[in-house]
């Protein structure tokens, strides 16, 4: 019985890894010649600046994400109505960029942003900003991220206001009594009640955004220069634009053991708060 | 501490109320003694939650006026109104201690840091939780919780009035017993008014110097634990209170006679409802003298409740519930009689006559309840 289970596994997740890992200690110029190469392409890309500024990059950005998501979220969310007709036109209205496919996102950009044709670089312009995300670092990053926004804070709004209409009338009606202001009612109500669905959030939009791809590539293609070339753009780069299996092997390896990393500190505080509770 | 007094009070939720039916409170005029307790006791939907809300100001009403010591707060705020409330579900400040969580109404006000804290350890101690304080109030149970919320509201030492909305009803069976009378030695020991809201009879009855039976979105009776079992006012009342209910059937007078079925009773005083449509005799089970004497009934059920026997007859057409003592025989053929102390006389459901006024156990000790599950007075804060 546990064999489907584990040919399911090893085709899946186990032999590919195994692939990855086996290019990563080998050199090969095509022809199905391969050399030991050791920890060569380890050594090689941990030092590499490339891969550090790529790192840093990804990691400004999530975090920028994160800044920008989580509080306008929690905002959005705390002033959607509770009841009536708002309810499912707001939903709606919230669900629809989480709806659409990745690729069709960053061309929804591509166009958006463009200066001849496009709303928003259209507009920029004639505000006089000399808007250019295809030249300007600062303008490509303004746009991958208000587009990221775009796309995913409804996801934040969803999951805060899911746990929004699970406190009770009587929560609010207390803190009425008590005097408490806005404030403390937030501070003291809403937020410990959106505690647990604000950590799953942040554990989504932060690993989410670490593994961006689709849109940035759509849309700057990881440029200019390499301004916006995340880990994973830069991956893809060295696997397929230079054809380097070994070094890109390498890289994903490290780039997934990152991952893993974060996910395993993200897991411990989430069931540690758990167990608090 | 303040009375309360309700000045025509009626409440609708719907816009432009036209009839009678659009209203979920039709008309509430009472005054309420400062000090009192009085329970609101009715079934769900008969509009007691509405009237608490009225007077905590969570709910602004249609029409009429409400007075605390004489001073109008209809259209003053929740904060304004000074009062406290405690929750059918408790409501506690999940992230603070339980320091916190009955220092937080008074930090919101504004007080002095030293006062709060005399003023938490104080209430910390009535509420029986000083080991507890520094505890998160998360962790603690649902008693313990409800007693938080309740010391919100103690902490603050000039509070209006105390609002109760079925304040038990998450709480263990055992623990129910211990909350309600410690309720009641607050009650006592500092003379809060307290506005306790229940569908349970054996909490009201418990609970308050002063029930009020709701129904139908009216007060149809305020009285004693006593005056509602002995002469209540409403044949929902007599069916509401006590266990059983009271038994209703219709009847014809003729002077000091009343005709049930084909039978004749002989009343005490002679009843005369001028142009009533609908007549009705209600008598207790526990007046109902089971014998061999009276009328000719038949016996459909007996439950045996360990205390007391319940017999359902069959008079005729109508059910008549009969309480007979544990140790009692039951005849072979039953007859019953109406004790004449018991017989209330309803026109158009609303008592008319009837044997008025007299104590049928004698004097009570002062802070003695009645319970009507046994039917029987007990002494202060003991169980059964």
């Amino acid at each position: 019985m546990v064999l489907p289970v584990l040919l399911l596994v090893a085709f899946s997740a186990v032999i590919p890894l195994m692939t990855v890992v086996n290019y990563s200690v080998q050199d090969t110029f095509g022809n199905n010649q391969f050399f030991w190469a050791g920890t060569e392409w380890f050594t090689e890309i941990l030092q590499s600046e490339r891969f550090h500024s790529a790192l840093i990059r990804n990691l400004v950005f999530s975090l920028i994400i994160l800044a920008i998501e989580v509080p306008l979220g929690i905002i959005i969310a705390l002033n959607m109505p509770r009841k009536g007709l708002g309810v499912p036109v707001c939903l709606v209205l919230m669900a629809l960029p989480l709806l659409i496919p990745w690729n069709v996102v960053g061309t929804i950009w591509q166009v958006f942003g463009r200066v001849d044709i496009g709303l928003l670089g259209h507009t920029l312009e004639s505000l006089g900003i000399n808007y250019n995300y295809v030249q300007n670092p600062m303008h490509a990053w303004f746009t991958v991220i208000l587009m990221d926004v775009w796309h995913w804070t409804s996801l934040v709004v969803l999951l805060c206001y899911a746990g929004l209409v699970s406190i009770p009338d009587a929560f609010y009606q207390a803190a009425k009594i008590d005097g408490a202001s806005r404030w403390a009612v937030f501070r003291y109500i809403q937020l410990p009640k959106m505690n647990r669905v604000l950590l799953i959030a942040v554990l989504l939009r932060f690993m989410d955004s670490f593994m961006i791809y689709t849109e940035p590539f759509v849309v700057t293609g990881g440029g200019p220069g390499n301004s916006t070339t995340f880990l994973s753009i830069d991956l893809v780069k060295v696997a397929i634009g230079q054809f380097d299996l070994g070094p890109a092997a390498a890289m994903s390896i490290v780039y997934f053991l990152i991952i893993l990393l974060l996910s395993w500190v993200f897991y411990t505080v989430m069931t540690n708060y758990d167990a608090e509770r | 501490m303040a009375r309360i007094d309700l000045n025509h009070i009626r409440h609708a939720y719907g816009p432009n109320p036209k009839s009678d039916k659009d209203y979920a409170l039709r008309e509430v005029h009472h005054s309420w003694e400062d000090g009192g307790a009085y329970a609101l006791l009715g079934p769900s939907g008969c509009g007691k939650t509405t009237l608490l809300n009225i007077i905590s100001g969570l709910i602004h009403p249609s029409h009429g006026q409400l007075l605390f010591s004489g001073q109008d707060v209809t259209n003053l705020s929740t904060q304004e109104r000074n009062i406290a409330q405690v929750f059918q579900f408790p409501v506690i400040y999940d992230t603070m201690t339980v320091y916190d969580n009955l220092a937080f109404p008074l930090r919101n006000r504004g007080v002095p840091e030293a006062e709060i804290d005399r003023k938490v350890r104080e209430t910390l101690e009535m509420i029986d939780l000083a080991s507890w304080s520094g505890k998160k109030a998360r962790g603690l149970t649902a008693d313990q919780k409800q007693k938080i919320s309740l010391g919100r509201g103690l902490v603050r030492s000039d509070v209006n009035a105390i609002l109760f909305d079925e304040p038990l009803t998450v709480i263990d069976p055992h623990m129910k017993w211990v909350l309600r009378s410690q309720l009641k030695q607050l009650h006592q020991r500092f003379g809060y008014t307290m506005v306790y809201v229940t569908h349970d009879q054996t909490e009201a009855l418990t609970f308050a110097q002063k029930v009020v039976v709701m129904y139908d979105g009216e007060i149809v009776q305020i009285g004693t634990p006593e005056e509602l079992f002995e002469r209540p006012k409403h044949t929902f009342v007599g069916y509401f209170i006590g266990s059983p209910g009271m038994n209703v059937m219709p009847v014809q007078l003729s002077g000091d006679i009343a005709q049930v079925g084909s039978h004749k009773i002989s009343l005490p005083a002679p009843a005369t409802p001028a142009g009533a449509k609908k007549l009705e005799l209600g008598i207790r089970p526990e007046y109902v003298r089971l014998g061999r004497e009276g009328m000719p009934v038949q016996i459909a059920k007996v439950e045996d409740i360990g205390r007391h026997k319940i017999v359902r007859t069959r008079l005729e057409n109508q059910d008549i519930a009969v309480i007979v003592g544990e140790g009692e025989a039951i005849p072979a053929d039953p007859h019953i009689a109406f004790d004449p102390k018991g017989i209330n006389i309803y026109a158009d459901s609303w008592r008319v006559g009837g044997t008025d006024p007299w104590k049928r156990l004698g004097t009570t000790k002062p802070g003695s309840w009645f319970c009507p599950s046994c039917c029987w007075w007990l002494s202060p804060l003991s169980s059964h």
